[in-house]
């Protein structure tokens, strides 16, 4: 189930990525999203070790990570 | 401890179109609970070059002393150290940013290596940001007190990333993974239970026997929030499978609020719960009882929660020399551990009637932060 809905991600988005899509959120409208405070992994070192903590402990592994991307502030 | 050795890598904040942010980070990390303790320090510096290249390094180490139910019942307590160092390097392309590392760990009866490979790619006018992982990695499992004994372990970890801009002040993430092993994965020091009248306990011990194949699918979906006097809100759901038949939900909430003077205030409460593999018992029957055995809590059913305070405050606002700023953080974590099916044999109960067994974990950490 989980790995379907991945490969489904993976297969779709190429193909709708080539149409042209107007940006929903202006440059100019992605101050909030620059702020610090909604990065996904503000301190990776932090995070990298309480991932640890975790891993070490608990039966579950994987899909911690932050999942890449944010703001498009660039 | 073998258990203690899985790599980790540091998670990459794969940002497709720009490049990981120049810093340098100290931490000190320090776990107590159940009887063990383990500290030691983290290293990070990442470094751009040329505008298309950055290059990161990071030294990790675990100190363990260790006293936990598992080595009381059936070892002697014992000290170790796992020192870990990682590289990685990224390449910047229009949009597209490719991603390189290589961790390397190492203890005394457990080393661990594993290369990975990421590309990231932004599309629709930079509102998406689509990433895929490949990791390979290769494990050598050693036991104290026995040169002759050594096995191998594999692993592959196969990642899928999306992050969306869903408004101006909403965030979606989406994650996959899937992780395959091979090869020796139980701990080589680790026995199960089982019931024997002869002994005078009622039980005894044997050595545990696993599967030597697991495939484990992770998927997470990640919101983050901006509340409009400048503070954010994320809530995370994570859903796992395996081939052992483990089942896990994980829940996570959390609030960040800068204040005045240079602070920032965060705290976060997690919950997980998981399903016991298909192969663990508390107590088996007999020690032949069947193929794959095991009596690792952490294989079994039980429930966990963490609360955390988070604090951090801004120094070298002004910048000096180089630094363009500085933080200097503190967060405490409490975690709760509740077996459903895990009994604390330290207890002089007949098998099988000992309490169920829990224990809570403090975990600091302090670090200082420096962007250049």
């Amino acid at each position: 189930m989980l790995r379907a809905a991945g490969l489904a991600l993976i297969v779709t988005l190429p193909f709708v990525a080539g149409c042209a899509v107007e940006p929903w959120v202006k440059p100019y409208e992605r101050d909030r999203l620059a702020d610090p405070i909604m990065s996904w992994d503000r301190d990776p070192v932090s995070s990298a070790y309480m991932h640890h903590v975790y891993e070490a402990r608990e039966g579950a592994r994987g899909a911690t990570g932050s999942a890449g991307g944010g703001c498009g502030c660039n | 401890m073998a258990a203690l050795a899985a790599s980790f890598a540091l998670a990459s904040a794969a940002t497709a179109g720009v490049l990981p942010e120049e810093r340098a980070d100290v931490l000190f990390h320090s776990y107590d609970g159940g009887g063990v303790t383990i500290q030691g320090p983290s290293l990070l510096v990442r470094k751009q070059f040329a505008e298309k290249f950055s290059a990161s390094a990071n030294y990790y180490v675990d100190r363990v002393t260790s006293a936990s139910i598992d080595v009381v019942s059936t070892a002697s307590p014992y000290t170790e150290e796992r020192t870990q160092y990682s590289v990685g390097f990224d390449y910047l392309h229009d949009s597209w940013l490719l991603n390189l590392g290589f961790t390397s760990s190492e203890e005394n009866d457990y080393s661990a290596e594993t290369f990975s490979i990421g590309i990231s790619q932004d599309f629709f006018g930079d509102l998406t940001t689509l990433s895929l992982g490949y990791s390979v990695g290769s494990d050598e499992v050693r036991r104290r007190g026995d040169s002759t004994f050594s096995a191998a372990v594999d692993r592959r970890q196969y990642r899928l990333g999306l992050s969306q801009v869903l408004t101006r002040s909403l965030l979606l993430g989406l994650s996959f993974e899937t992780i395959t092993d091979e090869g020796f994965l139980n701990n080589p020091y680790r026995s199960i239970r089982y019931l024997d009248d002869e002994s005078v306990l009622g039980y005894s011990w044997h050595a545990e026997v696993y599967p030597r194949t697991r495939t484990s699918d992770a998927g997470a979906i990640r919101l983050r929030y901006y509340l409009p006097y400048r503070a954010a809100l994320h809530a995370e759901y994570r859903a796992y499978t395996d081939t052992w038949d483990i089942g896990a939900d994980t829940f996570e909430l959390g609030y960040t609020h800068p204040i005045e003077g240079g602070w920032t205030l965060e705290a976060r409460i997690r919950g997980y719960s998981q399903t016991a593999a298909s192969f663990y018992r508390d107590l088996f029957p007999r020690a032949q009882f069947q193929n794959f055995m095991a009596r690792d809590k952490e294989l079994s059913t039980f429930e966990s929660t963490t609360l955390r305070l988070g604090a951090s405050y801004d120094v070298l606002r002004a910048g000096w020399r180089f630094v363009e700023r500085g933080t200097i953080s503190i967060a405490y974590d409490r975690i709760t551990f509740d077996y459903a099916d895990f009994r604390d044999v330290r207890e002089d109960a007949p098998p099988g009637e000992e309490s169920l067994y829990s224990f809570d974990a403090d975990v600091v950490q302090v670090y200082m932060s420096f962007w250049f």
